[in-house]
């Protein structure tokens, strides 16, 4: 399957397909964060910003964002991938796996050495992937509160 | 947290079995390879076969072999077998005392810590760690 994939920079023409594929892990549907993300991402082509689609046949198969941080949280510049997802019907197949290859391969290009990403701990499904590809509970840990008492 | 033997133990058989599934090993064929006791493996593995995790092979040449589903069975899946992961606080029921706040503020980071240790057993795929020990044996 995956000598049929081809990894490549998302184009606008893309945007329908990625909202359709952000639909499948999460119901809600965000066209004005997408089309910010495209802006910023896809149009702009700002250094150390990656937006990339797997395609098979023509037909958009799976996304993954990502890009270079430096100094949140008192990091030094690290890679950070935000948004990632594939098709049911294509999964198990190493599609992801492809993606965040060329991900990293780029993030290393651009100059860092390190890659994080957040998931819910209840996505087991996306963070058995993350897992699989030799990712791990990174240094920095992430907290939170309600605040809607104040 | 401290993962207790049993856990421990079935960890290691799971893992070896599972390394090679065609392959059939004898509990002392395991237990010798990790220096543990093979009376208490083979007690461990009579669970793991009730589990369906793990075939029990009679006859010659016999032995158990892994029967599992190696990438959606987790490190979590085979220490739930043994034991619930759950913090053990020897506290008194909150209600009944004067500490009642002290005590639930216990309980309530107690859990923030087995719900985090769950979340980390629980996406760590048998095919995973063998992946991740096969790379730490070639370092």
């Amino acid at each position: 399957m995956t000598e049929q994939v081809t990894i490549r920079n998302a184009m606008p023409t893309d945007f329908d397909a990625v909202i359709k594929l952000d639909l499948v892990g999460d119901p809600q549907e965000k066209p004005t964060y997408w089309r910010g993300i495209f802006d910023r991402y896809v149009t702009s082509g700002r250094a150390g910003s990656i937006f990339l689609v797997a395609e098979t046949n023509g037909e958009v198969i799976g996304f993954i964002v990502g890009e270079v941080r430096a100094w949140e949280f008192g990091s030094p510049p690290c890679g950070w991938v935000f948004a990632l997802s594939v098709s049911p019907k294509t999964r198990e197949m190493g599609v992801g796996q492809l993606m965040l290859e060329e991900m990293c391969k780029r993030l290393k290009k651009a100059g860092v050495t390190t890659v994080r990403t957040m998931v819910d701990r209840e996505n087991k499904l996306t963070l058995s992937f993350f897992r699989s590809q030799g990712m791990r509970t990174g240094r920095y840990i992430e907290l939170e509160k309600l605040i809607d008492d104040i | 947290m401290k993962i207790q033997k049993a856990s421990l133990f079935a960890l290691y058989a799971v893992l070896e079995l599972a390394s090679d599934p065609e392959r059939q090993l004898s509990a002392t064929d395991i237990a010798d390879k990790y220096g543990i006791s093979t009376h208490h493996l083979a007690k461990i593995l009579r669970t793991l076969v009730r589990s369906k995790l793990v075939q029990a092979v009679r006859g010659a040449g016999g032995g158990y072999r892994f029967t599992g589903i190696i990438n959606r069975t987790t490190l979590l899946d085979v220490i739930e077998l043994f034991e619930t992961l759950e913090s053990e606080l020897d506290t008194p029921s909150p209600g009944n005392h004067a500490g009642g706040a002290i005590i639930e503020e216990l309980q309530s980071i107690t859990r923030e810590i087995d719900d985090l240790t769950k979340a980390v057993l629980d996406t760590i795929t048998l095919e995973t760690a063998l992946n991740s020990s096969r790379q730490r044996a070639k370092l």
